[in-house]
């Protein structure tokens, strides 16, 4: 790799660390309810959205089960409206282009997928939706979605501080209207604004036609691309306008939106670790989680960057110039935008899979076999950071389990954050920890077996099971991002990632919820000496060894198959 | 209470150890070794398998490979020959079986010692008194609560009960283990008491039967005894969920294999899938499990304590406070003269002379200890000793004293009694000095005693309460494994605080009523502290109940010992320390083994992984960095390894692993590198090794 791409990568990365504590701090102020200096602004706002939905439900205790219901209920009622927004986008204003209704498999698909933060697209958004449709059915749920998972974050956390049994474990309406307007509007606003200067197209026209060179007429499809472009990679989200994502040059116009796009990928997640830390009053704690997080992320990072520079044998062989020199990038150009190249690329690649946000800005199909696995790692780990809120709760799922055998290891009933991990506990982080190999590989293991499902296949061989495998564990994952060479706009697919997407999500909310209602019953107990601290560097190896043996162990011999077979084959000079 | 002598000798035994305590002597002998190995093949019965779930996926697997040792091609067609699939076949057996083994060997001593107590419960026969004062012989099982029963000298006591008429020695030592015989009398609140099983010694006893058949204190140590209808502790709970949802995991892992490999049209041998399989799930902790529990609850009976679950044990571990009775337990309760302090115009040879004549006829031990005491500084019995006449001390006059025959009048007594006692019949007033002197042996924790011949007060006697041996070292362990001690007694404060001060404990509550430790204990579970108490008194039990962990003292009264749920049977209260030390020590074994079982899924993956798709994808070759020999060999050794590492470590899952006091920090450290880390490199050496012996034999 070049000085240059150290560099931009390196700045990145520091660049989402030292906004990531501001912003981390600003929303834990937010979720306190915390005088800010925004309040003047923002408390009008907020109270007439109080006012609308009703001062009862947005003021009232919340339980466990009363925060989980609210928030299922909601998301239900939203799903339902961005369903009828697909299906019925003929008979709703701006459809400038008369697409017609989206058909109800690939709508169904498509709303569970949004509803969810997967932002999973089997359609291509520039000849299937109205502008009406990406900004009332594919830019709302972004907003929500992400609010979802972050606010059930919160109020997960909220139970090892709170004093009162759990019958009060914040609104959900509350939580889900303050980090709206107060932490995902303000930065979209204005993050929009300086992608829009870059050259990014925000419009409610839908199309114009250009004079090409050749003399022909070529139709234009543009829209309110900036808008949605930004919540897309804020929220963590990756539903594009386009089909080509964040390739497209209406989208991400230059490298440097490439380089804004990578750190808001990155800074919400990151900040909600330091958000934790400032709300359980313990900054060391966090800073623990971050290092772990960060140091998986590090090593995905490497697995993915320096390879694809490296590029392959076989191009290699083929004559062509590998390294960087100064008019060329090098390496594995297949798949990917001149503009950002090798290190701008692999870079949103890995941040895309491992803070599952899905957003694509060069095709994940052509990549060499070693950062593939990376990529494979970010969604199958689901907490290298991981999405909004709920790659947090996962790296807790991890970190739960670490706690429970550490605190034996010490003779102790083991104890988090005050509170004694017990049967109940591990009952629930067990299942939700079995939700995510289950769903990706018996929806797997059912593809590979299914001639309906092969015969979408672009590849055949290892890198068709690897296409199969990724669309799972990206949906799992609540990833989105593709294999593209897979055509999922089949019926099969169309219903198993919705499956695989809806209780990739949902089931493990409800466990780790239920954690909380239980810890929140719980007596804080008094820390002593014979207390195992799970704020210390050496925690935050076993945490991070937990990780990494009983998250990727388990998927090991799938990506055995795959990726780790491509590897090997690729050294041997096979092609696929 | 215990007598002093016999509690100092066993805590030397055990300071002298250091914890050694925690490993009571006592090893696994040829018989308990054989016995393990019958019971361990009756185990192999599926309804005994369930109860573990992840054995149970081994002994399912073993069944597959069984079969396709019969028919190799039974799920189509695979390499693998009728041979191959029976050493898979015989290893899976032999890992199921070293699994049973461990179990079987640490229930062994337990079913020894059930069976001994049910042997003496049958021979029980008890002589009934009925209503017209005739007796008749009934074996045990017809008395009833309410019963009178008349047990005569060398006959064993047929039903627990208490004692109504007659004094006699017992013999406790079917249940204690304690030879020395202990005197019961009615009346009293902790000697009335007679436990089934125990033998009276000398006269006769009428005793009251206080427990039907079958809920006696007898039939609850065998049914303690015998672990297998042993409930599993909350963390062996929460551990075994942990540990059945991970093996749940790999099944989906492994199943997930067969149609990739269809689609690849790799042939996958279903043998090869469950060797894999049963490597890969935690065989190792699940196979000692159950072993390491039974053998905590044993390590608690060896000494001689009797847990009523294993949960208390467990609990033992994590308590934070542990609330200690002054009288007892920190000191030995007989209060000594330690101190002859003569006011002005005296010598503490004219004192130290006087009070030994002032206590020759005070029968009291206090009184013993000034002779014992006054004699070895240099007093001596005067002629006229034997004609004098002597007052007794009663709780009326608060005094002793001697009139001796030549005259002279000896007091000697609470410093208020004896003030009084010159002032009414001599006219004479205490010394100027008396009053400072009194209140700095009462600052020092002791009592002041005054000593007056012929209305002068010529000085005080200091008796002070003398802490047990080695309870210093026993508080500052507890303070190292974090545990606040706190003193509880009905001293007044300045004598709690001396005594607290020298025994080292952190926090003590004086003039404390039974009844007010129930609010201690109350208390500090509200500050989220899990609290420990030993008691005997009936009035000990409501805060007994209320602990987290109470241990009641065998002495102690029936309902202490019901409300407890924990008894010693040596009633020795600084037990509580070794108890805790236990506790930690059966989780640590766990957290140990566990982290050990799936730090070695990672060489396991190494050697199984490439061998399998040897054939598939050839490339996959380079993952055999242990350069295993052949793919059959590399599959086999993993495995062998896997069945092998269960025996090698019964010792550790029965001695448990090393306890030391030191800061979880530490232990957290040591563990990890030891168990972590020893657990990754392990089988990379052992599977080579295993391969290396094996290869050329297959």
């Amino acid at each position: 790799m070049s000085i240059q791409a150290w560099l931009q990568t390196a700045a990145t990365l520091v660049t989402v660390l030292l906004l990531s504590i501001p912003t981390g701090r600003y929303m834990a102020r937010i979720v306190l309810e915390r005088t800010t200096r925004l309040d003047r602004l923002f408390d009008p706002i907020d109270n007439a959205i109080y006012f609308l939905i009703g001062r009862k439900v947005t003021s009232q205790a919340m339980t466990w089960k009363a925060y989980t219901f609210h928030m299922l209920a909601t998301n239900l009622v939203m799903t339902l409206i961005i369903f009828a927004v697909y299906s019925f986008q003929d008979y709703l204003p701006l459809n400038q282009l008369r697409f017609p209704g989206m058909e109800p498999f690939q709508a169904f698909n498509t709303a569970i997928s949004f509803i969810t933060n997967t932002n999973w697209q089997s359609y291509a958004g520039e000849t299937t939706l109205s502008n009406f449709s990406q900004m009332g059915g594919i830019t709302f749920p972004m907003f929500t979605s992400a609010t979802t998972g972050f606010v059930v974050a919160m109020a997960w956390i909220r139970a090892f501080t709170v004093k009162n049994g759990g019958s009060d474990l914040g609104n959900f309406y509350r939580d889900f209207i303050r980090f709206i307007t107060r932490v995902l509007l303000p930065i979209c606003s204005v993050i929009a604004l300086v992608m829009i200067s870059q050259g990014a197209v925000q419009t409610l026209d839908a199309s114009f036609v250009a004079h090409t060179l050749q003399g022909s007429d070529q139709t234009i499809i543009v829209g309110p691309v900036a808008s949605q472009g930004t919540i897309e990679l804020v929220g963590t989200n990756g539903g594009g306008f386009y089909n080509v994502n964040a390739a497209h040059p209406f989208q991400n116009p230059t490298p440097i939106t490439n380089v804004i796009l990578i750190v808001l990928m990155a800074l919400l997640p990151a900040s909600i670790v330091v958000t934790f830390g400032e709300m359980i009053g313990n900054r060391r704690q966090a800073w623990v989680l971050y290092a772990v997080m960060g140091a998986l992320m590090v090593l995905l990072l490497a697995l993915c960057v320096i390879p694809e520079q490296d590029g392959t044998p076989t191009l290699e062989s083929a004559g062509i110039e590998t390294s960087a020199t100064a008019d060329q990038p090098g390496g594995n150009m297949e798949g990917k935008e001149v503009r950002f190249g090798i290190a701008g690329s692999s870079l949103f690649a890995d941040i895309t899979t491992s803070f599952t946000t899905g957003a694509v800005d060069s095709a994940h199909d052509s990549y060499t076999p070693l950062p593939g696995i990376s990529l494979f790692g970010g969604m199958m780990l689901q907490c290298v950071f991981g999405g909004k809120g709920v790659g947090f709760l996962n790296a807790l799922i991890y970190g739960l389990i670490a706690v429970f055998v550490a605190g034996l290891m010490v003779g102790r009933t083991p104890e988090f954050l005050g509170k004694k991990i017990e049967t109940q506990e591990i009952i629930l982080v067990s299942l939700a920890l079995l939700i995510h190999p289950l769903v990706i590989l018996s929806s797997t293991g059912w593809s590979m077996l299914a001639p309906y499902a092969l015969s979408s296949l672009g590849n055949n061989g290892i890198h068709g099971y690897s296409e199969i495998l990724y669309a799972f564990a990206s949906g799992a994952a609540d990833n989105g991002s593709a294999f593209a060479g897979l055509n999922s706009n089949t019926a099969w697919f169309n219903l198993a990632t919705a499956a695989v997407i809806f209780i990739g999500r949902y089931p493990p909310i409800i466990f780790l919820m239920a954690v909380a209602g239980s810890v929140a019953r719980k007596p804080t107990t008094t820390p002593s000496a014979s207390t195992l601290r799970t704020d210390t560097a050496m925690f935050g190896v076993f945490w991070f060894a937990t990780i990494l043996i009983v998250g990727a162990l388990t998927f090991f011999p799938a990506l055995v198959f795959g990726p780790i077979a491509e590897f090997f084959a690729m050294k041997a000079g096979l092609t696929f | 209470m215990v007598p002093a002598n016999k509690t100092d000798t066993a805590t030397l035994e055990l300071l002298g150890a250091n914890f050694r305590g925690v490993r009571p002597r006592g090893g696994y002998s040829v018989g308990l070794l054989a016995q393990a190995l019958t019971d361990s093949l009756a185990k192999f019965d599926p309804r005994v398998q369930i109860r573990n779930p992840v054995m149970f996926v081994v002994w399912l697997g073993m069944l597959v490979t069984l079969a396709l040792t019969i028919q190799p091609d039974l799920f189509g067609p695979s390499d693998a020959s009728h041979l191959y699939n029976g050493i898979v076949t015989g290893v899976l057996a032999l890992t199921v079986w070293f699994a049973n083994y461990a179990e079987a060997l640490a229930e062994g001593r337990g079913k020894a010692k059930a069976t001994a107590l049910r042997q003496t419960r049958a021979d029980l026969v008890g002589r009934r008194i009925l209503d017209g004062g005739r007796a008749d012989q009934v074996p045990a099982t017809e008395l009833r609560k309410g019963d009178l029963i008349r047990v005569e000298k060398s006959e064993l006591v047929p039903a627990d009960g208490d004692v109504v008429e007659g004094v006699a020695y017992v013999n406790e030592s079917a249940i204690t283990g304690e030879s020395a015989p202990v005197l019961k009398e009615p009346g009293t609140d902790m000697f009335s008491s007679v436990t089934a099983g125990t033998t009276v010694i000398s006269d006769w006893l009428l005793v009251r039967v206080s427990a039907d058949p079958g809920s006696s204190f007898l039939d609850r140590i065998i049914h303690l005894v015998e672990s297998a209808k042993r409930q599993k502790t909350p963390n062996e709970i929460a551990l075994t969920v942990l540990l059945s949802i991970l093996t749940l995991i790999f099944v989906i892992v492994v199943a997930a294999m067969a149609p990739v490999a269809t689609y690849l049209h790799a042939q996958i041998n279903v043998a090869d899938l469950i060797a894999l399989l049963v490597a890969l799930i935690p065989t190792t902790i699940a196979a000692l499990l159950s072993a390491i529990g039974i053998a905590g609850m044993d390590r608690t009976m060896r000494f001689n304590v009797l847990a009523m679950s294993g949960k208390a044990i467990e609990t033992a571990g994590d308590v934070q406070t542990l609330l200690l009775d002054k009288t007892g337990t920190i000191t030995t309760g007989n209060r000594e003269a330690s101190d002859f302090i003569p006011t002005s115009g005296y010598t503490q040879s004219e004192l130290i002379q006087a009070a030994y004549l002032a206590s020759h006829f005070d029968s009291t031990p206090e009184g013993r200890s000034i002779v014992a005491n006054s004699a070895a500084r240099g007093a001596r019995p005067i002629p006229c000793l034997g004609t004098a006449k002597g007052f007794e001390f009663s709780a009326h006059t608060r005094m002793s004293g001697t009139d001796l025959s030549d005259g002279r009048i000896l007091r000697k007594g609470a410093v208020s009694a004896v003030v009084s006692h010159v002032a009414e019949h001599f006219r004479t007033l205490a010394p100027p000095g008396l009053q400072k002197i009194a209140d700095s042996v009462s600052t020092r924790g002791a009592t002041p005693l005054a000593v007056s011949v012929n209305g002068d007060i010529i000085g005080i006697i200091a008796l002070s309460d003398k802490l047990k041996l080695g309870i210093r070292e026993r508080i500052l362990e507890l303070r190292k494994m974090a545990v606040r001690t706190i003193m509880v007694t009905g001293d007044n404060p300045v004598t709690a605080r001396a005594i607290a001060a020298e025994a080292g404990v952190d926090e003590f509550v004086a003039e404390v009523t039974p009844e007010q430790k129930l609010q201690i204990v109350r208390r500090e579970q509200s500050q989220g502290r899990l609290v420990a108490m030993t008691g005997d008194g009936t009035n000990d039990a409501p805060a007994l109940a209320q602990a987290d962990v109470g241990l009641a003292m065998n002495s102690g009264t029936m309902a202490a010992k019901e409300a407890a749920n924990l008894v010693d049977l040596d009633s020795d209260p600084t037990k509580l320390t070794d108890l805790v030390a236990i506790g930690r020590q059966m989780l640590m074994t766990r957290g140990a083994l566990t982290t050990f079982s799936i730090a070695n899924d990672v060489a396991k993956y190494f050697a199984i992984i490439p061998a399998m798709f040897i054939l598939a994808l050839p490339g996959l070759a380079a993952l055999n960095i242990m350069d295993l020999a052949t793919p059959r060999s590399a599959v086999l050794s993993a495995l062998i390894f896997n069945a092998l590492i269960i025996p090698l470590l019964i010792p550790l899952a029965l001695r448990g692993v090393r306890f030391q006091v030191q800061s979880a920090e530490k232990l957290f450290h040591r563990n990890l590198w030891i168990y972590g880390a020893g657990g990754l490199v392990a089988p990379f050496i052992g599977i080579k090794l295993i391969d290396f012996v094996i290869a050329p034999l297959i």
